[in-house]
Order: structure tokens, then C-alpha cells, then sequence
């Protein structure tokens, strides 16, 4: 006890990046700034910098991610942070170690930043406020994911000019989507409109407060739309109580090129990944390189990230 | 014990309309021999030794229906000596211990058990509680008649609802044969399944799964349909919703006979206080909107809801250190108990008697102890407050042995003086 006050107490003042509701418009903007010039950086034949050399940077994920985890790792490397990935499958936490426990021995080597991705919503803010250094949430639980939202919304700007002024239609499992909040946050502080559609199981409570139209009929929710962006339907939802079969989904749900006809003609296709071919999208519009720009999120993920660690990381 | 002159008090004692300032005399037995406006210096002869009380508020010990204590099992979060403490700096003399300890009381050996160590170890009056099924599984009644015989108030299975509706019909059918008072925590397991805060918007924005009024609502509803065809004592613990006192509200309006409790929390917090995943607001039932609060303060002032407790739940700090959705539910309460429910009398919310009635009289009568009155021949277990005296909670100082409170910081503007068990002080801050 006595050694976390005294840890507490020697605590500094740190900028933490945990959600999109805690960021400002001059941050955000500064944010995807940074992250253009990492564009040019990516896509030239010598991508490594040293803005972030001595730095070491720990990526604890708690839950199973690919893309996330690797892009993050690879953002880090390419600003030449010293980079490492916790397994959590072998892990201390599987015997029954705590998460602030696990904060207070990683806060012991020093780190810089401290990824997270963790299962319970909150968790990153819990280990903000025992660490000595700068927390970057990956996603928690169906709190937040801010860095994927960024990441859309430089995708946005890259092939619309600005966010401001469109219409969004974020589609699918919204209820347990931290995707869906992080975004509903940050295109709303960029000047978006925003209409969210799913069934009625899959809308949280109260939906309307976060300055959404929420929608039931896809047709209706896309209608005119600038940009449609899909969730994933985790497999686990699809059968049982929250809807009946996949099937039943994708007849309402899924994205095909009939109900894409009621958004504008030039509407983007957007999706965070993995997708599930043929529940929430049809196979041949997620890849239509004209509408679908899937794949460019992921190559602007790892400039977004960039971006975030350099401005977050702890500054000495 | 020498006979004692309580002189120039507000007195307060809602079970006998009395609101005078007066006097209370405490005889050599510890019982209440004379109280009111006569006791006065003028009358009592000069020799005597008098403790004037300076016209503060003088009103029966507060009964707090719903206290966890933690013995047996679980003596790190609190054993009958810390409660027994706690619980005399916020004016309490009588509780109801609920029955989920390790083991739970269930059966006639455990309760012998309880009475000695409450006698021993603690100063206040214990008034356990066994569980209504057999290590509250919600399967098998525990023995009501032999239990009740054996000195326990009330049955209820403490934080889990009887769910099988077969059960509880059964429960409050055979109950009714011994008068055993039922009461029931409101909570249908599957709709509340995996639910951490209230649901609503701020749910939504906390990415935390909600349990909604429904889970309440319809046990309720539930119980109250058996009570026509079974009618028993029935209680229910605690309400939370502004949907709920509208079902109790009608049910009463019917003419059905049972009562209701609200928790302190409930009452006095919302689910905004909850902030940035604060674990120690994480409770049961949930805090809920302001809108659903201030029902519940109309539940009080409308006589919709009889009882407030404070539902003192301790947790250790390993229970709470943990993310959201991990820790456990639960705030300690008893020795903000009274001062928390007289901010309600600062801020015009409820009347002064109305307060008091809900903290002695009310769950004396519930109960059927003779408790919380200053009925002539009475124990004298008094409790004597300053209703303008501020102060802030300050976890490090209260005195239970668990820090986990929802108000910390907070300032109060009420603070108890002087607690008196059996006629003797027990408790006094000068």
C-alpha cells in the first residue's frame, strides 16, 4: 500500500490519449496534421525516423487483435521506438494478477507509452491514473477506439477534402460497438451528420442523446449519404436472442448494391475489419475499388498511429 | 446505573406525534422512565446531576433494516466490533444483519452463533436475518417457524431475488404460518444478466451493459400478484426506479398490505455521480437518473416508500481496485446514514419528521421490535445530532473497517453527537 501512494504521489501531470470525449477540436486536428506527413513517410523507400529513438513503447493487449496490434507495433518501430508486445495469454494476469498490479510492475521498467486493448470498458483509464507514463487506448470493451475512428476520419479527408458537411450512416451492431461510439464522437466535433442503423436489439439505450438519428430501415438511413460505414456482426451475436439467423440479417442489414443505390452515387464504403463477407456486406462491393476504401484505412492506421504516439509520448 | 436527566432537548419521536422541546429521563434500568416537556429543570429537584442537550435534536436510535457485517467469513471487510462502531458515530442502535456471510445463515446453529458473537463483540442491538432458501440458492426454504423462534426478524436472501416464481409462491404461502416477515432484493437475474450501471445514456457512453428498471419492475409486479393469493409480511428491500414506485404506488392505492424500502444511495445520488468508472458508486440496485431520484423522494414524501436504509454493504480494497465491470458492488453507509438523509431536510426535499419516521419508527413497526420510539418503559437507546454543524467525509476517519464510500469529500451539514444504547453513552463527539 505504501508503495503505490508514494508511486501516486510522484506522479505526474500526463496527456493520455483514452477516448475521442476527452480530446479537443485543436487536438484532433493537430492529430491528423501529424498524421499526413506520415503518409509521404509510409509510401517512401526509407520509412524509418528517429523521433521516437530511446523511447520504449509496451503493447498490452488483453484481447485477441491483428490488425490493431500490429499496426501499432509497426507505428511504433517506424519512429524508432524500442517495441514490445505483452502476451497476455502467458501471462502473470492469467494467474490472477490484477490489471493495476500488472500497471504497477510495467510502470517499474520505465516505459514511455503504454498501449492497452482490455475487454472491460474503463480499463485504460484505470491504468492512467497508476502509471507514470502515457496510456494510448486500442479499444475498450464497447467504450471507445479512438484511434480507429482518427484513422477514418483521415481517410475521410483524404478522399473527401473534409468531414464537415457530410452525411455518415454507421450501420450494424451498435450496441456493443466501440467503433461505432468513437466515431459517432469525432465526426459529430468534425461537423458530420450522423444517422446509425440497426435493429433495434443491436441500438443502445438512449442513442439519440449522443446527437445521432438512429434508423431501423437501412434504405431510410442511407438515404443520400456521403459515407457508409460498417460494423462488424460478431459471430456470437448472430443467433439467439439478439437476432434470429445471419440470414434474416443480411436480408435488412446487410450492405448490397441495391440499398447502396439510396445513398449519393459517389458514397464511400468503409469497414474496420475483419469482415464478414456476405453478412454485413456483399462480397463483390467490398471490394470495388471505386466505392470501397477498406484497404486504405488500414495503410492510413499505421500513419493515424504514428501521429498519436509522437504527440502522446511521454515528454521528459 | 444511576438515573439520568437528559433537559432541554428538541425532541422528536414520530411513533408518538411528539415534536416539543423537552426532557428525557433514563432510569437505573436503562429504560426510558419519562419524556417530553414536563422533564424541564423546573421540575426535577436541584440535587440531580443534568446533561443539558442545548436544544439539539433528540429522536430514537435509527434502525437500519439492510447492514452487511461480514461475520462469519468475511471479517476483513468488517467484523461486529467496526460495525458496532461505525454505526454508533451515525446514531444507529438497531440493525438487521442480512444473512449472506460464509456460511450463510440458514439454519438454527448459525444464529445462535450471531447472537453470541453480536452480544460480545458489539454495543448496538443485532437483529439478524436468515436467508428464505437453504445457502440462498432460491431452491429450498430454511426453517421459518424454528428460526423465527429463535430470535431472527426477517427472511430474505439478502443480494439474490428469489427467482423460480414456483419457489417464492411456495416461500410466501408457507410463511404466512409462522407471520415470518419476507423481504425480497427486486432483481430478475436474466434481464439484469451481465449488468454493471443503469441503462440509459450514460451506459451508452460508458460502454457499460446496463440493467434496466424492467429487471426490477417485474418481480415487483411479481410478488405482488402472489400476495393477493398468498397474503404474508412481504417487504421489499429496496426500490430504484420512478417505474417502480408508480407499480408500489398503485398496489398500496388498491389496499394491498406490504411495505418498501429505499436505499440512502438511491435517494441521495444519481447515476452522473458514477463519473470516471468510479467502482465505489458501482451498486445494487443501481444509482439511477435524477428523474428516477426524485421519485424516489416523493415515494418517501407520499408514504409510498416506509423505509430508508443504508444498505451498508463494506468491500475491501482488492475488491474495488479493479476495472468497472470486475469489482464488486457495494458502499459502506451506516455512519452517514442520518446525516446523508438530513441533507434531504437542507435542501427542502423531505420534512424533518418525515426523515425520522423513515429510519425509526417505520422499521420498528415493519419489523415488530420495539425499537425506535421513546415509549415510556422502552430500552433508551437515543440518538442525539446537531442539525447545523458541517463537516466532509474523510474516508481515513470513519470508522468501519472498509474505506469504500460513495460520498467522500462530500460535505454534510448534520453530524451526530452523542448515541446512547440501554440508557448508557456509547458514542460521544464533543
Amino acid at each position: 500500500m505504501a508503495i503505490i501512494r508514494k508511486l501516486q504521489a510522484v506522479k505526474t501531470e500526463q496527456d493520455h490519449l483514452l477516448g475521442i470525449q476527452d480530446l479537443s477540436f485543436s487536438k484532433v486536428t493537430s492529430i491528423l496534421d501529424q498524421a499526413k506527413t506520415f503518409i509521404t513517410l509510409n509510401k517512401s523507400a526509407s520509412k524509418k525516423t528517429d523521433i521516437l529513438r530511446g523511447k520504449t513503447q509496451i503493447n498490452l493487449f488483453f484481447e485477441p487483435s491483428t490488425r490493431t496490434q500490429s499496426s501499432f507495433e509497426l507505428a511504433g518501430k517506424r519512429l524508432g521506438a524500442d517495441v514490445m508486445s505483452m502476451n497476455i495469454v502467458n501471462s502473470a494476469i492469467k494467474k490472477g494478477e490484477t490489471l493495476i498490479d500488472t500497471a504497477m510492475t510495467l510502470n517499474a521498467m520505465h516505459p514511455d507509452i503504454i498501449v492497452i486493448r482490455h475487454q472491460d470498458s474503463g480499463a485504460p483509464n484505470l491504468l492512467s491514473q497508476k502509471v507514470n507514463c502515457s496510456v494510448i487506448n486500442a479499444g475498450d470493451g464497447s467504450r471507445e477506439h479512438p484511434t480507429q475512428a482518427l484513422l477514418d476520419a483521415l481517410t475521410i479527408i483524404n478522399r473527401k477534402g473534409k468531414v464537415e458537411g457530410l452525411k455518415i450512416a454507421i450501420c450494424g451492431d451498435i450496441l456493443h460497438s466501440r467503433v461505432a461510439r468513437s466515431n459517432i464522437y469525432l465526426m459529430n466535433m468534425l461537423g458530420a451528420k450522423i444517422n446509425v442503423v440497426g435493429p433495434k436489439t443491436l441500438l443502445p439505450h438512449s442513442i439519440e442523446r449522443l446527437d445521432v438519428k438512429a434508423f431501423t430501415d437501412m434504405k431510410k438511413g442511407l438515404d443520400n449519404c456521403d459515407i457508409v460505414m460498417m460494423l462488424r456482426l460478431q459471430n456470437e451475436r448472430m443467433h439467439g436472442s439478439f437476432l434470429p439467423s445471419p440470414r434474416e440479417y443480411y436480408e435488412y442489414f446487410g450492405l448490397t448494391p441495391d440499398k447502396l443505390k439510396m445513398a449519393k452515387k459517389n458514397a464511400l464504403i468503409m469497414h474496420p475489419g475483419p469482415m464478414n463477407r456476405g453478412v454485413e456486406i456483399d462480397t463483390n462491393l467490398a471490394d470495388d475499388i471505386n466505392r470501397s476504401v477498406i484497404r486504405e484505412q488500414v495503410e492510413l492506421g499505421v500513419a493515424v498511429r504514428m501521429a498519436c504516439l509522437k504527440i502522446f509520448c511521454k515528454k521528459t | 446505573m444511576k438515573e439520568k436527566y437528559l433537559i432541554n432537548a428538541r425532541i422528536i419521536d414520530p411513533k408518538n406525534q411528539m415534536n416539543e422541546v423537552g426532557g428525557l429521563i433514563i432510569d437505573s434500568k436503562g429504560l426510558i422512565k419519562a419524556v417530553g416537556k414536563k422533564v424541564a429543570n423546573g421540575n426535577l429537584p436541584s440535587s440531580v446531576d443534568k446533561i443539558d442537550l442545548k436544544k439539539q435534536i433528540l429522536i430514537p436510535g435509527i434502525v437500519d433494516m439492510r447492514v452487511f457485517v461480514g461475520e462469519p467469513g468475511y471479517e476483513y471487510k468488517e467484523n461486529f466490533r467496526t460495525l458496532s462502531n461505525a454505526a454508533l458515530s451515525g446514531g444507529v442502535t438497531s440493525v438487521v444483519s442480512m444473512p449472506n456471510t460464509s456460511p450463510v445463515i440458514d439454519n438454527v446453529s448459525m444464529v445462535d452463533f450471531l447472537k453470541r458473537r453480536g452480544r460480545d463483540k458489539s454495543r448496538i442491538n443485532i437483529f439478524p436475518s436468515a436467508s428464505l432458501t437453504k445457502n440462498t440458492e432460491g431452491k429450498q426454504m430454511t426453517e421459518f417457524g424454528l428460526l423465527k423462534r429463535k430470535g431472527i426478524v426477517a427472511f430474505t436472501d439478502g443480494i439474490k431475488t428469489i427467482q423460480n416464481p414456483q419457489v417464492m409462491a411456495r416461500i410466501m404461502n408457507f410463511a404466512s404460518q409462522s407471520e415470518s416477515l419476507i423481504m425480497q432484493h427486486a432483481e430478475d437475474n436474466i434481464l439484469s444478466a451481465g449488468g454493471l450501471i443503469n441503462e440509459g445514456e450514460i451506459s451508452t457512453r460508458l460502454g457499460l451493459k446496463g440493467v434496466p428498471f424492467l429487471a426490477e419492475k417485474i418481480i415487483v409486479e411479481r410478488d405482488l400478484s402472489f400476495l393477493e393469493e398468498f397474503f404474508c409480511r412481504y417487504h421489499v428491500s429496496q426500490i430504484s426506479s420512478e417505474k417502480t414506485v408508480s407499480v408500489v404506488k398503485k398496489a398500496k392505492n388498491d389496499g394491498k398490505i406490504f411495505s418498501t424500502g429505499v436505499s440512502i444511495n438511491n435517494l441521495s445520488l444519481n447515476e452522473n455521480d458514477i463519473g470516471d468508472f468510479r467502482t465505489f458508486l458501482k451498486l445494487s440496485p443501481p444509482l439511477r437518473t435524477e428523474k428516477d431520484r426524485k421519485s424516489l423522494v416523493q415515494g418517501i414524501n407520499e408514504d409510498i416508500i416506509d423505509v430508508i436504509v443504508s444498505d451498508h454493504k463494506p468491500e475491501d480494497e482488492e475488491s474495488k481496485r479493479l476495472t468497472f465491470s470486475q469489482a464488486t458492488t457495494g458502499a459502506t453507509g451506516i455512519e452517514t446514514l442520518l446525516p446523508l438523509a438530513l441533507e434531504l431536510f437542507h435542501n427542502k426535499s423531505i420534512k424533518l419528521d418525515k426523515l425520522i419516521a423513515a429510519m425509526t419508527s417505520n422499521p420498528a413497526k415493519i419489523l415488530s421490535i420495539d425499537k425506535g420510539s421513546l415509549k415510556k418503559g422502552n430500552d433508551a437507546d437515543l440518538c442525539i445530532f446537531d442539525i447545523n454543524k458541517p463537516w466532509i467525509v474523510d474516508k481515513d476517519k470513519l470508522k468501519s473497517k472498509s474505506k469504500n464510500t460513495p460520498i467522500e469529500n462530500r460535505k454534510l451539514h448534520s453530524q451526530v453527537l452523542i448515541t446512547f444504547v440501554k440508557g448508557e453513552i456509547a458514542f460521544g463527539r464533543i
